[in-house]
């Protein structure tokens, strides 16, 4: 993995005195040839200012950012040029040229190139045909609608085959399904042009989709980062697990619980949805259970099994950098010795948080982490002694080998 | 009254060419000054492409004593001036120096105000494009900027068309100096009123055309 930009210590701070504000602070982070990269955090973290270092729009206070093996914090104005001509950016404004035609937008960076006419021309014409505005080349901005306009972005922002595309909050302004249709754009910029992509959003959806790697920042600060996968299934810090709340929404959240209490007394389960490893060999599985780590089927097969009965009454699973997570909250119903049996066949495959029956529950939701205080460890028996519900799941993945 | 037109029609005619002559001059010398000191006003403001702290002061306070001042006041200030670059102190020329050099930092103003309103993105966009400064300058701010610039120079038109009426009072021609001497003088209300249909329809004619173009550059 050879990292095409590298944050080392990279420190950018605005203002002096009492009213500095410390925007980028100490980030030492690498961001891989060929990966796309998400940045998320909330307003003010810094994520502008984070990417705005690499193409040198922000020069770094101290630290240092090397982009194609370059530090770019020692460079002049006019070298930066150059470097800035490398390097694609799409913005949440779109920010095309009212002035110009779609295929004016397009064609600017490469007269900023000095190519000849006849090459703008002819790049421009493959420019539209990749992002589908072939028929929009002689419109102004202003008669496109959001998703349109993005799309010129993107291609203004390849125009000059670049190797670094840096996307900051680029379908924030979008509605969701013009949203996926940018992403799925993106998606197709790095596989079929291998262009490594940063993405900037504080849209969790956004970096859950697309994003292979992912960093969370907080003031200023990286506090987290990995592969998509590890960092949002085993969130460590506080500002990540929320982000994962929020958009996941699949745990039942304490007064959510206690409605279903209410309909089902019966004891529920909490059984974590996520990617097996699809090869069926690892030791500690159990058959049928095991076979492919968890799936949503799987659960009911071990069900039937156990001659359990399960309602299935709440859950929510989706895709993180292409690969299933969720989890599904159950009411069992069935002998009480099944039940247990069965939940311990589950452990072993996946993580399973044993919420009790109605008149006895024996946990909180992992959902409360977002409320306030940690949640509770399950008392459950056979239960593995973790303070953090996320803990688990960090070891269940490593029981999985990880994600690949 | 004397309603002599056969005598006084080729004289107001002159006097409409006289005032095109000025008022033409005035806006390509002034305006271009204009531009360029505007672009810098905008450009080296704190936070700007050029930033730059004496260039904006010295611009800003320049632009902030010359404006107030009123144009027949001004005339006879820059007195000096004029009769070291353009020779002599009266006339046409004398007028469209004075003119020019009042217009310069009216535009000044004018430009900087419609360039304040483009958005920073598309420029940081051109940024991020490895544009320089200059090329983003001329290649994106202004374009960028063109529909409002269009229709801050027609204003500037109408001002300047103000302004050359004065003339008649350093010894130069056009349209006010014709309502003066031959209507006002000589109490010959129906040449005032007839130079003022013409100034109406100069006038009128530019704001037309100002609002055209501007459209045109609109792009919506
Ligand atoms: N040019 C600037 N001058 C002064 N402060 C700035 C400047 N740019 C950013 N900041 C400050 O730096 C901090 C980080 O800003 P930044 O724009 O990087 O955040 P962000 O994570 O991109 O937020 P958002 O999601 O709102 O875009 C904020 O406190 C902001 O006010
Ligand atoms: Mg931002």
């Amino acid at each position: 993995m050879t990292s095409v930009i590298s944050f080392r210590d990279a420190t950018k701070v605005f203002g002096g005195g009492p009213d500095a504000v410390r925007a980028v602070d100490s980030v030492t982070l690498d961001i891989a040839r060929g990966e796309i990269f998400g940045v998320i955090g909330y307003s003010g973290a810094g994520k502008s200012t984070l990417v705005r270092l690499i193409n040198a729009l922000e020069t770094a206070t101290s630290g240092q950012v090397i982009v194609d093996g370059q530090d770019v914090t020692t460079l002049r104005e006019a070298e930066l040029r150059k470097v800035r001509a490398g390097i694609g950016m799409i913005f949440q404004q779109f920010n095309l040229m009212n002035s110009r035609t779609v295929a004016g937008n397009v064609g600017y960076p490469l007269k900023v190139a000095g190519w000849s006419k006849q090459d703008r021309r002819r790049r421009v014409g493959e420019l539209l045909e990749f992002v589908g505005l072939t028929d929009k080349a002689r419109s102004y901005p202003a008669k496109l609608s959001g998703g349109q306009k993005q799309r010129v972005g993107i291609a203004r922002a390849l125009a000059t085959s670049p190797s670094i595309l840096l996307a900051d909050e680029a379908t924030s302004a979008l509605d969701p399904d013009t949203t996926q249709d940018v992403l799925a754009l993106l998606r197709r910029v790095n596989r079929e042009l291998g262009v490594t992509i940063v993405v900037i959003t504080h849209e969790m959806d956004v970096v859950r989709s697309i994003a292979h790697r992912v960093a969370v920042m907080e003031h200023g600060k990286v506090i987290e980062h990995g592969r998509a996968y590890d960092v949002f299934a085993a969130p460590r810090e506080r500002a990540t697990q929320r982000f994962v709340a929020s958009t996941l929404q699949d745990r039942p959240s304490p007064d959510v619980l206690d409605r279903l209490r209410h309909r089902h007394p019966g004891r529920m389960i909490t059984v974590t949805v996520r990617e097996g490893d699809g090869y069926g060999t690892g030791d500690s599985r159990v058959d049928g259970v095991g076979g492919s780590g968890g799936s949503g089927v799987d659960v009911l097969a071990a069900l039937r099994r156990h001659g359990v009965d399960g309602t299935i009454v709440f859950g929510g699973i989706t895709e993180i950098d292409e690969r299933p997570f969720g989890s599904l909250t159950v009411e069992l119903t069935g002998d009480d010795a099944a039940i247990d049996a069965l939940i311990a066949d589950l452990r072993r495959a996946t993580d399973v948080h044993d919420l009790g029956i109605g008149d006895a529950p024996s946990d909180r939701t992992t959902a409360d982490v977002v409320g306030g205080s940690p949640p509770e460890a399950s008392t459950g028996e056979g239960d593995e002694p973790d303070a953090d519900p996320y803990g688990f799941a960090m070891d269940a993945i490593r029981r999985h080998g990880g994600p690949r | 009254m004397n309603r002599d037109w056969s005598t006084l029609g080729p004289i107001l005619l002159e006097s409409v060419r006289e005032t095109l002559y000025m008022v033409s001059i005035t806006i390509g010398v002034g305006g271009f000054l204009g531009l360029v000191f505007g672009v810098l006003l905008y450009a080296t403001r704190k936070g700007n492409l050029l930033q730059n702290a004496v260039v904006f002061t010295v611009l800003n306070v320049a632009v902030n004593i010359v404006r107030p001042i009123p144009f027949i006041i001004f005339i006879t200030a820059v007195g000096p001036l004029t009769l070291a670059t353009i020779g002599t102190t009266i006339g046409n020329n004398a007028v469209i120096f004075a003119m020019s050099i009042m217009a310069a930092f009216v535009t000044a103003r004018i430009v900087e105000q419609n360039l304040v309103a483009t958005d920073p993105g598309v420029i940081e966009a051109a940024r991020a494009m490895g544009a320089s400064r200059l090329r983003i300058i001329v290649t994106v701010l202004i374009p960028e900027a063109l529909a409002p610039l269009i229709l801050g120079y027609t204003f500037l038109l109408i001002g300047i068309i103000d302004m050359s009426a004065l003339a008649g009072y350093v010894g130069g021609g056009g349209l006010g100096n014709f309502a003066i001497v031959y209507g006002y003088q000589r109490f010959n209300w129906e040449v005032t009123f007839v130079t003022v249909l013409v100034i109406i329809a100069i006038v009128q004619l530019a704001q037309l055309l100002g609002n055209w173009f501007a459209r045109k550059a609109l792009h919506r």
